[in-house]
């Protein structure tokens, strides 16, 4: 670490401490993780499983399994099928405000990259939910950038309570928080958390996140932990793939749901697999240095380690990509994304730029006509609030 | 052969095949419902919720029953709430609990199963509970006032069959209120076997939802529901245990 950062491990004052061996597990589970140990033998094996292990999960993500990609395809299909049947659900993020009080090199909402910022009022939210709504979703997930300052837990509150006039399912991916704010915001009608490690590699961690209280990797780790315990019902993790070796980030993220899934066997756990994309102002970011093959094998172990998990897919991704993987293993897919600030009504007056650049530009109909025409079927809603 | 009707909650069914409705695309559902010609259908109320494009309630012809259950309770204080929620959508009374606390296997929560059996008989609901085959259970649901018991034949979307046979064949035995097998259900022989054993209906979902063609699979279950249900009422013959019967039997010494 650099002497002059502040210990990425060390909690800030105000951040809950819990007791618990998840961060211990996931990170012994990684450093022990040698994926060029497995051969193609170990591959086929973890393949024809009818129940997984860890063990399993490690060959389906090692090399020996790249050759085997089309049986992980075809097994990943038929547990898809399985758990879920026809069934794609649909939803969209609204991203409320931009301000951020991170610097992570990567991302496009970091406190010292010079963009439009911007934070929408309760008024807005409304109204650009209301649109989104007219469009026939009922799942929304809210976004803000990581400003306890600007998007305090109160902002979230009401902006949760102006989403259940409009959605029948609200989800989270704010700053992480202590679990009795999860608890309020549970009760606002949120019941949904995701949290991104981005990276479960933390010396490559502290390198990434430069300062701001993203950079406490401990805290961000136990956040999904905190929000179960806060009565959040389901949690989603992701690593960002490409910020590190994405083999052992995806068999953290994987260890990370499976660990907490035996703890709390009520949850719903999901996973997301996002890939590095562009962001304003930094051309270094290679978005290709995970490759397609690559994510699919990334998807495709989750599912066979995990068949009842949810995954998602981002418009990071390409129509062609997403088109096809939510017919073997991606279960919920967004649409009509806009991922700046504001985005959706075009008479909004705060208006803030994007985190990221989207691959898939489709409205909310045309996404429901490929789900349609790939003999699958869209689902607005399964969900029901108690 | 004398009329056999299937009666539940005071409601006279002549199709002892309860569709599940989860995991179908709705194009092919009402084709599914017609093949197989059943007529109840489930649905979870959390899907039931939902409005606009690919509302379920709009693909599921009239004069159909429709069975909404409770799936997303974790608790019966939960499955209750859900329980009202499906009246006041106007699914009517029928109500089949699901309250699961394991997302991973879906297994029922017998304990608390029972709770909600009996908060719901009491406001009127024809209940319905999904449930583990454990005698104890069935008995005190039946005290409960459930309409009837589903034991799951195997943990749900496996379509590994009826692995809990042996205590799916006690309840229906032991308990007086119809045994419908719920759960696990993967094919037409599997339901045949059921119905043989003397369920008075089964429910199935994954194993059509996800057949090659689901209407020629939606049909072949309806046979294969009926030849059971046959075989059961025509009394099966005795089945020996592999050996032949010995020639010079023991009794054979008595005057």
């Amino acid at each position: 670490m650099n002497g002059s950062r502040k210990d990425h491990m060390q909690y800030l004052d105000g951040m809950e401490v819990l007791t618990s061996d998840t961060m211990e597990r996931v990170c012994q589970a990684v450093q022990s993780y040698d994926y060029n140990r497995y051969t193609t033998a170990d591959a086929q094996s973890a393949i024809s499983r009818e129940v997984r292990t860890p063990e399993d999960f490690a060959a389906l993500l090692s090399p020996a399994a790249e050759p085997y990609l089309e049986d992980m395809a075809q097994a990943a299909r038929s547990e898809t099928r399985k758990h879920f049947g026809s069934s794609v659900y649909m939803f969209t993020p609204i991203y409320i405000s931009n301000y951020c009080e991170n610097h992570c090199i990567y991302c496009g909402f970091n406190c010292h990259n010079n963009i439009r910022r911007a934070r929408l009022d309760i008024e807005a939210i409304d109204k650009e939910m209301a649109k989104i709504a007219a469009a026939g979703l009922e799942e929304i997930l809210i976004l803000a950038g990581e400003s306890r300052a600007v998007s305090d837990v109160e902002y979230l509150g009401e902006a949760c309570k102006t989403a259940g006039k409009y959605f029948k399912m609200i989800g989270l991916e704010v700053y992480p928080m202590n679990s009795g704010e999860y608890e309020y915001l549970h009760r606002c009608g949120a019941d949904y958390v995701t949290v991104f490690q981005e990276t479960y590699d933390a010396d490559i961690y502290e390198t990434l996140h430069l300062a701001g209280p993203k950079r406490i990797f401990p805290y961000r780790l136990n956040a999904q932990e905190r929000a179960l315990k806060g009565g959040m019902r389901g949690v989603a993790f992701g690593a960002l793939l490409g910020l590190a070796d994405f083999r052992k980030d995806a068999f953290a993220t994987g260890m990370h749901g499976w660990l907490l899934q035996r703890k709390y066997p009520h949850a719903d756990i999901s996973f997301s697999c996002p890939r590095l994309r562009p962001i304003i102002n930094n051309d270094r970011i290679h978005p290709k240095d995970v490759d397609e093959r690559q994510l699919l094998q990334v998807i495709t172990a989750y599912r066979l380690f995990m068949p009842f998990a949810g995954i998602t897919i981002s418009t990071r991704e390409r129509a062609g990509f997403r088109d096809q993987i939510i017919t073997i293993a991606a279960t919920k897919i967004s649409a009509g994304v806009s991922t700046g600030v504001g985005g959706h009504c075009e008479d909004t007056k705060e208006k803030g730029d994007q985190q990221f650049e989207i691959s898939d530009h489709r409205s909310v109909d045309e996404i429901f006509k490929m789900i349609v025409e790939q003999g699958m079927q869209p689902v607005m809603n399964d969900y029901v609030y108690v | 052969m004398q009329e056999d009707k299937f009666v539940l909650g005071g409601r006279e069914f002549e199709s002892r095949f309860i569709l599940g409705s989860g995991k179908f695309n709705l194009n092919l559902i009402t084709a599914a419902i017609e093949y197989a010609g059943a007529q109840i259908i489930t649905l979870a109320v959390r899907r039931a919720n939902s409005s606009g494009a690919g509302n379920i309630l709009d693909c599921i012809p009239e004069g159909i029953t429709l069975l909404p259950n409770t799936s997303g309770a974790r608790t019966a204080e939960e499955a209750v709430r859900i329980a009202r929620l499906a009246r006041e959508l106007g699914c009517g009374n029928f109500i089949k609990i699901e309250v699961i606390r394991d997302a991973k296997y879906l297994l029922p929560d017998n304990q608390e199963t029972i709770k909600a059996t009996e908060a719901l008989a009491e406001e009127g609901f024809i209940v319905m509970p999904y449930m583990y085959p454990d005698l104890n259970t069935a008995r005190d649901l039946v005290s409960a006032g459930a309409a009837c018991v589903m034991p799951l034949g195997a943990p749900i979307g496996t379509n590994k069959g009826l692995c809990t046979r042996e205590f799916i064949r006690i309840l229906i035995e032991e308990i007086e209120v119809p045994v419908i097998v719920d759960a696990g259900i993967g094919c037409p022989s599997q339901a045949c076997e059921a119905m043989e054993m003397g369920a008075a209906a089964i429910m199935a979902n994954t194993a059509i939802a996800t057949a090659g063609n689901i209407p020629v699979m939606a049909e072949a279950f309806k046979k294969a529901v009926e030849a059971g249900r046959a075989a059961y009422l025509a009394g099966l013959g005795r089945v020996l245990d592999g050996k032949a019967s010995a020639s010079s039997p023991l009794t054979g010494f008595l005057e």
